[in-house]
């Protein structure tokens, strides 16, 4: 088990290299640079900028560096916020990002299991086909649709809530429920099909025969047991919900970091891209191990080599 | 099995083995409600896309600037004048912009499949055939693009190469086709290695190695027909991906270039007037989960016709 999860955390780092590597020779290969302003400023003023940032230096000189400063923890100078440093900008958005995340998957697993549940125990009957039926509008309700329509809804014609921004508890309802819709389909999804698996096996008709009240066989051993194959799918969803609040982010103007990697890309704020991409990709790949540790330790069947 | 059974049969006997695994897959999709109203719509999107221009009196980017004036510069609503679902500020009729916006969807929805075929398929089957030292390789890639977080990847590749002839070409659908492309193998590459190395196994595999089958003959009349189901499959549930990545791209401004009208960029203009016009918004949302939904549907149902041991399962 140790020398399992050694080996993938040790795996995270090519793969972090690669992607780094990849992003930043693409990103400094295409025209326009961070000095681009809607007045265009003096090639002398852009030659000396880009002297006193480095950009001026071979590309490969210039990774090595980012790569030595990021290793120290030294994410860079923001290219296109001057005076500030990538650092701060991370810091000052990743809490509300990760806020956002984590209300969105604690809602997900809070509704997405037990209208599986539901849909396994009330088989072919009228709770599962509306279970069905909600999860597959949510899988086919890309994020940012979904928030527009809670937006008409919700936001413009009922006024419950506001539309826009991040002030307080009720600004968190749309956008943790626009990014939740996804993830609480497939959950579901997942929890029905595992749950319709379990019940077909033999331990459950033992508990039954052995004269277990239905409550303690659902329970006790199905929904225990149809949980397993479940957990796989929240690597994926954790990635996401990480991934995909950047799009939430910006429709709801809120000021997490999410908005910092499109606005970094459209600027050529390359630190500031690097590091977002780092982020990300670190959050994917590590979230997938964490998944895979925790699938062993609710499987104890599983063992890891 | 099919296969096993032709085998040792005539060549007469091997096609109509073959047959039967289509029409049997035939009779299961079609006792599929959902996969069937999953099949209508598909058809009637591909219809939309493909006649819908053509038979539309205006075009997609044509404005009525005379209409939207008289309605005090404010959108025309649906049912309101000659526009079936109104207009947007500039005058252009949506229900035309719409169909262009299928029209888009429904060619990212078969060309990102292509690139994904096109790129998958030989890495998993050099994979999966050759093995060793090659196989540890390519997965080894396949395990880095598939860490890359892809909608962001995507995202990059569009802005990188926008200025490029690739970025231009085809109002910017073709490098949208590349990107969500190069991004979305590696799963159909994992299934081919993985239905090679399993298929290569078998005992009618060995039995037609045995009487002397050459290496061509035995992927093309024997893997290929007993692997390609799930593929299949794989390549049609992908495409709610494709479609959903394409309208996000267009949402964000990066994706097919104006006039042209993606979902996803009518959503974007839209969404300035959604205190007072929600029918901008609305109607492409709807379209958009609409070709979701029913490619999804068909997806499922081709995966239980094709594999009857997977029913109920994801």
């Amino acid at each position: 088990m140790i020398s399992y999860l050694t080996r993938r955390i040790l795996w995270i780092v090519p793969v972090l290299f690669a992607v780094t590597v990849i992003t930043f020779f693409l990103m400094h290969s295409v025209p326009g640079g961070p000095w681009d302003r809607e007045k265009r400023l003096p090639a002398a003023t852009v030659k000396r900028l880009n002297a006193e940032y480095g950009l001026d230096r071979p590309l490969y000189v210039q990774y090595v560096d980012w790569a030595t400063k990021f290793v120290t923890g030294d994410l860079g100078p923001s290219y296109r916020y001057q005076d500030r440093r990538v650092n701060d900008i991370v810091a000052e958005g990743l809490p509300i990002t990760v806020q956002l995340g984590v209300m969105a998957f604690i809602l997900a697993v809070l509704v997405g299991i037990p209208l599986g549940v539901i849909a396994a125990l009330g088989h072919n009957r009228w709770p599962d086909y509306l279970s069905t039926f909600l999860s597959i509008i949510g899988i086919a309700t890309p994020s940012f649709v979904l928030a527009i329509l809670l937006i008409v809804f919700f936001g413009v014609q009922l006024g419950w809530f506001p539309t826009g921004g991040w002030k307080g508890p009720q600004y968190w309802v749309l956008p943790t429920v626009a990014l939740a819709g996804f993830p609480i389909a497939v959950i579901a999804r997942y929890t029905r099909a595992s749950m319709l698996e379990v019940t077909r096996k033999d331990y459950i008709r033992t508990a039954h025969s052995k004269g277990l009240g239905n409550q303690a066989v659902v329970s006790r051993h199905m929904i225990r047991n149809a949980l397993i194959p479940v957990v796989t799918i929240l690597g994926p969803t954790l990635a996401f919900l990480v991934t995909g609040s950047f799009i939430i982010e910006r429709i709801f103007n809120i000021p997490g970091i999410g908005q910092n990697y499109l606005n970094s890309i459209a600027t050529r704020d390359y630190s500031l891209l690097m590091a977002m991409t780092v982020l990300y990709a670190f959050a994917v790949a590590f979230l997938n191990v964490v998944v895979d540790v925790l699938y062993a330790y609710i499987d104890p069947r599983i063992r890891y080599s | 099995m099919a296969t096993q059974v032709a085998v040792q049969g005539q060549v007469a006997q091997r096609t109509r083995a073959s047959a039967g695994l289509w029409s049997d897959a035939w009779s299961r999709l079609r006792k599929n409600k959902l996969a069937l109203l999953g099949l209508i719509l598909v058809i009637a999107l591909l219809l939309l896309a493909i006649i819908g221009p053509f038979i539309t009196p205006y075009s997609f980017s044509a404005q009525d600037l005379a209409g939207v004036r008289a309605n005090r510069n404010q959108p025309l609503d649906p049912l309101q004048t000659a526009h079936i679902l109104g207009t947007d500020q500039l005058g252009r009729d949506l229900l035309s912009r719409l169909m262009d916006g299928a029209r888009i969807s429904v060619s990212v929805a078969f060309v990102v499949q292509l690139v994904i075929l096109a790129i998958g398929v030989p890495i998993g089957a050099l994979a999966g055939w050759f093995g060793g030292r090659l196989d540890n390789l390519l997965m080894r890639f396949t395990d880095i693009v598939y860490a890359f977080p892809d909608l962001l990847f995507i995202i990059i590749l569009t802005v990188a190469f926008r200025e490029t002839f690739v970025g231009q070409a085809m109002d910017g659908l073709l490098l949208v086709f590349v990107a969500i492309g190069v991004t979305s193998w590696v799963t159909v590459a994992r299934l081919v290695r993985g239905q090679l190395l399993s298929l290569k196994e078998t005992e009618f595999v060995e039995a037609a190695r045995a009487i002397g089958v050459s290496d061509r003959k035995i992927v093309t009349k024997h893997l290929l027909p007993n692997g390609i189901g799930p593929i299949i499959v794989a390549v049609t549930l992908g495409i709610p991906g494709a479609i959903l990545a394409e309208s996000v791209l267009a949402y964000i401004g990066i994706g097919v270039q104006p006039p042209r009208a993606s979902w996803g960029s009518l959503i974007a203009e839209g969404q300035k007037w959604i205190r007072s016009e929600e029918h901008l918004v609305l109607f492409p949302a709807i379209a958009i989960a609409l070709a979701l939904i029913s490619f999804t549907f068909l997806g499922d149902g081709l995966r239980d016709a094709l594999d009857p041991k997977l029913k109920g399962k994801q």
